[in-house]
């Protein structure tokens, strides 16, 4: 113990106080290698693992921030949020799932909508958050891509769109599964009005939204080992009754399938989209990002 | 006793056979059995009335599922002359769940696609029971923009309890195909007009329900999944697929309420299944009526009224 105590800044020392084990905040453990990480290092890498390249799951804010211009947010939609039309309740209460998710994210719904620039050129972008509701599309989430599109129509501008999600919200039932069609009809205006629209897609995206705003992207992106399908694996393997072959759904599956253009690593997300944009648009090409320091 | 009648069904059921028993007996002897069979008549449908109505969720579900229940192809032959049968996605294979062609609606010519169902097991096999792949959404898509082309109005019925969840299915994209359509629907030039004549169960039921009208049998239901896969999901157990069924709404009624379908079409005394033939004439009524409505409209009109409708979804 005192050999290493020595050798670590007197700062952590006072953060771990006499506590055992891993101190919560400072480092973390991959969830794919087990590699123990410096928190501060894995979030200068975007929460990607320095040693396997294992993406973790960031929240839709984090996401944005990390993709928009520094500075450059503005929030569409924020006062739109979720409707019990149902009074639905399963063993808890919608209203009780809402409230439970608000809490736990700090955000209104499970999809959030900003305009900004991306290299300087002016975007809307959305993004979900997996950790509201599974990232499931209520007719608040509806409501708010729509808003989102309807603003990039409205700015002759493209529309990006980082989807992780189950699907369509249960809670709502009709209300959510239309929401599929609301939202594809959106971009059939957007794609109408000859502006791109950028479908990026993160670990999951199933059900509902996969089969709808996801897969309807100029470009698809993905990030690596996502999954991504329409029903999940879990019922897949309980209707045909066999295992599922190895890597089934994940990114790389996808692109040997035809269903994706390309597999981007997240800390050359800004750097690929912004040089498709610029291309598609016929604006110059833009300069690459020296690193890949967190904006926000 | 008859194995395709519901539990709810079978008090009606056993009061029919007694009249079939005694109409038997009627002829067979000298009795004249006419006045106690006329009063047996009479409170059967009594009992059926009262019976129906007042079915909960559940047993609106069963009704939409019953094995007797009239299918697609049941009704096109009914409402529908001169239906040619056409085939194929051009990509991979036909889709055998899927049907679809030209037809003549009032001597109009109309595409029809509907999702038929299997009544023998073997049917029942070959139609993937009832759970489109790519290629019948694909398929259908195809057909829906033949139509677009000549100007022929669209009527879907929609009865599947969901897209199919499988390894080949995954493989096609199902996603892309259904997402396919609700893009594309939405901006059809011509007027289409969806049915749900049975289940209507999640992505698999809207890549054909998307349209100017969206029309419910009376015994139909229309829900984002299966209440047995919303009860798993959330209840963690599929026995409570019953409060699942009522805690989604899934019946005509609550969807109407809540703006969602245009018109329930009701159904003869029993269900569809007791009378087919008065269930496709009543469905033919209504259809000719909506579309009556929709061509009095320039295009440019219906295809924006088509886009307002699915953005005040949920509107705030």
């Amino acid at each position: 113990m005192s050999w290493f105590k020595k050798l670590l800044p007197s700062k952590i020392e006072t953060a771990t106080g006499g506590k055992k084990g891993v101190p919560e905040g400072i480092w973390s453990k991959c969830n794919k290698c087990s590699a123990t990480l410096y928190r501060a290092e894995l979030e200068r890498n975007l929460n990607v693992c320095p040693k396997c390249g294992f993406h973790e799951r960031l929240t839709g804010r984090t996401r944005l921030a990390i993709f928009l211009d520094e500075g450059s947010h503005e929030e569409l939609a924020s006062d739109v949020g979720p409707i019990d039309y149902l009074k639905f309740r399963d063993t808890k209460k919608y209203k009780d799932r809402i409230a439970a998710a608000q809490k736990k994210t700090g955000e209104k719904e499970a999809l959030i909508v900003m305009a900004g620039t991306l290299k300087q050129m002016p975007v809307v972008a959305c993004s979900f958050d997996f950790d509201f509701i599974g990232g499931s599309m209520s007719s608040a989430v509806g409501e708010r891509f729509v808003h989102g599109v309807h603003t990039a129509i409205e700015r002759k501008i493209p529309f990006i769109c980082f989807s992780s999600s189950g699907g369509a919200r249960m809670q709502e039932s009709v209300i959510s599964l239309m929401q599929m069609s609301k939202t594809s009809a959106a971009l059939a205006r957007l794609s109408a009005a000859k502006l791109p629209y950028f479908s990026i897609l993160l670990d999951p995206t199933t059900g509902g939204v996969s089969a709808s705003l996801a897969t309807l992207g100029d470009v698809i992106i993905a990030e690596p080992e996502a999954l991504i399908g329409f029903t999940g694996p879990r019922v897949i393997e309980q209707t045909v009754r066999e295992k599922l072959p190895e890597g089934f759904q994940r990114s790389e599956f996808l692109l040997e399938h035809g269903a994706i253009d390309m597999i981007v690593d997240r800390r050359q997300m800004r750097d690929t989209v912004g040089r498709l944009i610029a291309k598609l648009t016929h604006q110059p090409q833009p300069i690459d990002d020296q690193n890949n320091e967190i904006r926000q | 006793m008859n194995m395709t009648h519901l539990d709810f069904e079978k008090p009606i059921a056993e009061l029919e056979a007694k009249i079939d028993e005694l109409r038997r007996v009627g002829t067979d002897t000298e009795l004249n059995l006419i006045e106690e069979i006329d009063k047996l008549d009479a409170k059967s449908r009594e009992l059926t009335k009262s019976i129906f109505s007042s079915l909960t969720s559940q047993q609106v579900v069963k009704m939409a599922r019953h094995p007797l229940r009239p299918y697609a192809l049941d009704y096109i032959e009914r409402i529908f002359t001169d239906f040619d049968e056409l085939h194929g996605d051009r990509h991979f294979s036909n889709g055998a769940v899927i049907v679809g062609g030209i037809a003549r609606f009032n001597n109009q010519p109309v595409m029809v696609i509907g999702q038929q169902k299997g009544r023998t097991t073997k049917e029942k096999v070959q139609r993937n029971f009832g759970m489109p792949r790519p290629e019948d959404f694909r398929k259908a898509l195809r057909l829906m923009q033949l139509a677009e082309r000549f100007q022929i109005p669209i009527f879907t019925f929609i009865d599947t309890p969901g897209a199919y969840p499988g390894i080949d299915a995954e493989e096609r994209n199902q996603s892309e195909a259904i997402a396919r359509n609700l893009f594309e629907m939405s901006t059809l030039r011509t007027p289409i007009i969806c049915t749900v004549i049975g289940e209507g169960s999640s992505g698999g039921a809207l890549a054909i329900g998307v349209g100017d009208r969206v029309l419910m049998l009376q015994y139909s239901i229309y829900a984002v999944i299966s209440p047995e896969g919303c009860a798993s999901i959330l209840w963690k157990s599929a026995d409570k697929a019953e409060e699942a069924a009522e805690a989604m709404g899934v019946t005509p009624d609550r969807l109407f309420k809540l703006g969602l379908i245009d018109e329930i079409i009701p159904e003869p005394l029993g269900g569809a299944h007791r009378d087919i033939d008065a269930m496709s004439e009543t469905l033919k009524t209504v259809l000719a009526r909506q579309l009556k409505q929709l061509q009095s409209m320039s295009i440019d009109k219906l295809v924006e009224q088509r886009y307002q409708r699915l953005m005040a979804i949920g509107k705030r």
